[in-house]
């Protein structure tokens, strides 16, 4: 039985231009089998988890360099729960200090990936994910 | 030395045995093993080097260089309200710095005000909040304007964040013929690379032909433009295509500016750069001497410039951010040090040395210190700054200088077959060539085809080094709020909405934009405020997404 494709939406919220690494993360989870939406810049919390809804997603992927983001994942976070998305993974990326990466777990984001990460870990933790979830 | 001998040696090289390494650039570039006098072959270089402080400015656009004056070390910073970036101005000038360089926050480099809906949790992260003229106020209290330069990293906005700069230091009594600095006002690299716009291109393309007309008149000290390769650089281009694309860009201001009716001789030498140095020391030097050359060749030939000023590439250099790693943050002071030595052996005017940190937080103040301590060292103990231009002659640098000037060339071409700059931002052009080189970086890191240290490999497992970060407290988003509201309040809100009334009349018209900008700056119209007015007539950009 084929694998179902695993669908991720990538967005960039807030005003954070730097779209380099949401970009390059887009592309390999492409190139790793998995389905990407990716909704660009500008995004809030509310367009971003309106998309997960209507795409039904199994992982919403943030970057964000900005230092908003306990503030989008924390929204992002309430939101998903709200409509039923709480079984979902969210994840992201970003410059993230390690002190908020610890806050962000107490909220229900595990991991978030930051500068040198390596694009096979990102693919390995969905996958992981994916897979704990199908048990 | 004939052609036997490089045979002769060629076929030993192949004998020898090679480390099972990777010899191409950081840009995918192919590298000789050696390169040699035929490699210069027909080549003058006399014509093609010149002197330093001459035409086409290979080796310096100075005839003393760093003998003369050092560059100016000029450290990027700004976070927060304006009270505390100010108080981290006085700590560098105290500290030996020379130039001021603003960061500003996210919301207000899209031309938003801090209570907006979309700034909700970046307001003073990753930079400065400046709402209205009070916050400029603030943010240079105590520092003599006329005295110290001031850079400004603003583009969307420039022209309004500019008059408020401009209303300040009128309050303060400085003319503005006294005022030196520059402000970035690039918009072509925010479509290309940064992404923080807020019309489309053409209504910007006004407003900074306003800008440079005003300053002709007005502020003539004025670096009007800041055309910047650094971010087109970190959103992941290659060396080749930072240098080709900054250069089109400049040449679309140019161009622009000759349309309005300008005299090149007029704008030209007001024109600087800014470019990013990344981790291929040879290749940044390289790529740094060729855009000189190329500045000087196409101001002189192709637009006619007569006077030598115009021919002047003048920049800013940045080490590359995106070199920064989180892992084992301290070795990004090596890093840094590389980056910064080939900005100088390049031949810029002024330089920034990231922090060490920076791939964690804002830098704190001990690692500003280090940063600019590297310079420091660079300037006064290394010796590279005795002897102008040290690698001019080197075969390896003249043959990777004339190369990219080539692939620099071929690019223009690309560029001119596309309809110009403008239109190739329109067809995602340089969007779709950064995104594919970053992709294929990301890729020689992941396959370990390229080494970075502390992250693909010599990596220190379990241990993860804790360097203290700066912290941006939530509260100052709430303050920041709060002043503007007081502002909002005190102000003659009378005069606010006659003067953004005039503002859009005139942005409708074809009138000079800035001086209605300034007297809205005067009366405390705020920065979200202009925009909405400009907005009313010029409407709003927005971007296919792609990956």
């Amino acid at each position: 039985m084929a694998e179902q494709r695993i669908k991720v939406i990538i967005a960039k919220p807030g005003l954070d231009g730097h779209d380099r690494g949401a970009k390059v993360v887009a592309r390999a989870l492409v190139e790793a089998g998995m389905e990407v939406v990716y909704l660009g810049l500008q995004q809030t919390p509310e367009s971003i988890v309106r998309a997960a809804v209507e795409e039904d997603a199994d992982v919403v992927g943030i970057s964000i360099l900005s230092g908003a983001h306990m503030t989008h994942f924390r929204r992002i976070k309430e939101l998903m729960d709200g409509q039923g998305l709480g079984d979902r993974l969210l994840t992201g990326g970003g410059i993230i200090p390690t002190k908020d990466q610890a806050k962000l777990k107490e909220i229900g984001v595990e991991k978030v990936f930051g500068p040198g990460d390596d694009l096979q870990e990102i693919i390995d933790y969905i996958r992981h994910w994916r897979a704990a979830q199908a048990r | 030395m004939t052609k036997k001998n490089s045979e002769a040696w060629k076929k030993k090289y192949e004998e020898s045995g090679l480390r099972d390494a990777d010899f191409s650039s950081i840009s995918g570039r192919l590298l000789e093993p050696l390169y040699t006098w035929e490699d210069l072959a027909g080549s003058d270089p006399e014509t093609r080097l010149g002197w330093p402080g001459d035409y086409p400015y290979t080796r310096g656009v100075h005839p003393s260089m760093y003998r003369g004056k050092l560059w100016t070390m000029r450290q990027f910073a700004g976070m927060g309200t304006p009270d505390q970036t100010n108080e981290r101005y006085r700590f560098l000038l105290d500290k030996g710095q020379t130039g001021l360089s603003v960061a500003f926050d996210n919301p207000t480099l899209y031309g938003l005000d801090s209570d907006h809906p979309l700034a909700a949790g970046e307001v003073g992260k990753t930079g400065v909040a400046v709402d209205t003229l009070a916050d400029m106020e603030r943010l240079f209290a105590g520092i003599p304007l006329d005295r110290v330069s001031t850079s400004m990293t603003i583009n969307a906005p420039a022209a309004w964040i500019f008059a408020m700069f401009l209303a300040n230091a009128e309050n303060h009594g400085i003319p503005f013929a006294r005022l030196q600095g520059t402000l970035q006002n690039d918009i072509l690299k925010e479509y290309i690379a940064q992404k923080e716009w807020i019309f489309p291109p053409e209504p910007h393309l006004r407003l900074i032909t306003d800008l440079m007309v005003f300053c002709r008149d007005h502020v003539p000290q004025w670096n009007t433009i800041s055309i910047s390769g650094y971010h087109i650089r970190e959103a992941g281009s290659t060396a080749a295509q930072e240098l080709a694309f900054t250069l089109a860009d400049g040449f679309c201001y140019v161009e622009h500016a000759l349309k309005a009716g300008m005299d090149i001789d007029e704008f030209a030498p007001r024109l600087s750069f800014f470019f990013n140095s990344h981790l291929d020391f040879f290749e940044e030097i390289a790529k740094l001497r060729a855009a000189r050359r190329i500045w000087a060749r196409h101001m002189k030939k192709r637009y006619k410039a007569k006077s030598p000023r115009s021919w002047l590439c003048r920049f800013h250099v940045q080490t590359a951010g995106c070199s920064l790693t989180a892992q084992q943050p301290e070795i990004n002071v090596v890093r840094t040090a590389l980056e910064a030595l080939a900005g100088v052996l390049g031949g810029c005017q002024s330089l920034h040395t990231n922090s060490m940190d920076e791939a964690l937080a804002l830098p704190s103040e001990k690692a500003v210190e280090i940063a600019l301590r590297t310079q420091q060292i660079n300037a006064f103990e290394s010796g590279v700054a005795t002897v102008i231009d040290p690698l001019g002659g080197s075969y390896y640098v003249e043959r990777l200088t004339r190369d990219l000037e080539e692939e620099a060339e071929r690019y223009f071409k690309r560029i001119d077959a596309l309809g110009g700059v403008v239109r190739a931002i329109e067809q995602g052009f340089f969007q779709r060539e950064i995104t594919r080189a970053a992709y294929e970086y990301q890729m020689g890191l992941s396959r370990r085809k390229k080494i970075l240290v502390g992250v693909n490999e010599f990596v220190n497992t379990g241990r993860r080094l804790e360097i203290p970060v700066l912290e941006i407290d939530e509260s100052i988003e709430r303050d920041q709020i709060r002043r503007l509201a007081e502002i909002k309040e005190r102000r003659d809100n009378q005069a606010v909405r006659g003067r953004l009334e005039a503002l859009r009349k005139a942005a409708a018209g074809s009138e000079n934009l800035i001086p209605p900008l300034l007297e809205a700056a005067r009366v405390h119209a705020a920065l979200g405020e202009i925009s909405e007015a400009l907005v009313k007539v010029f409407g709003e950009y927005r971007e296919q997404p792609f990956y």
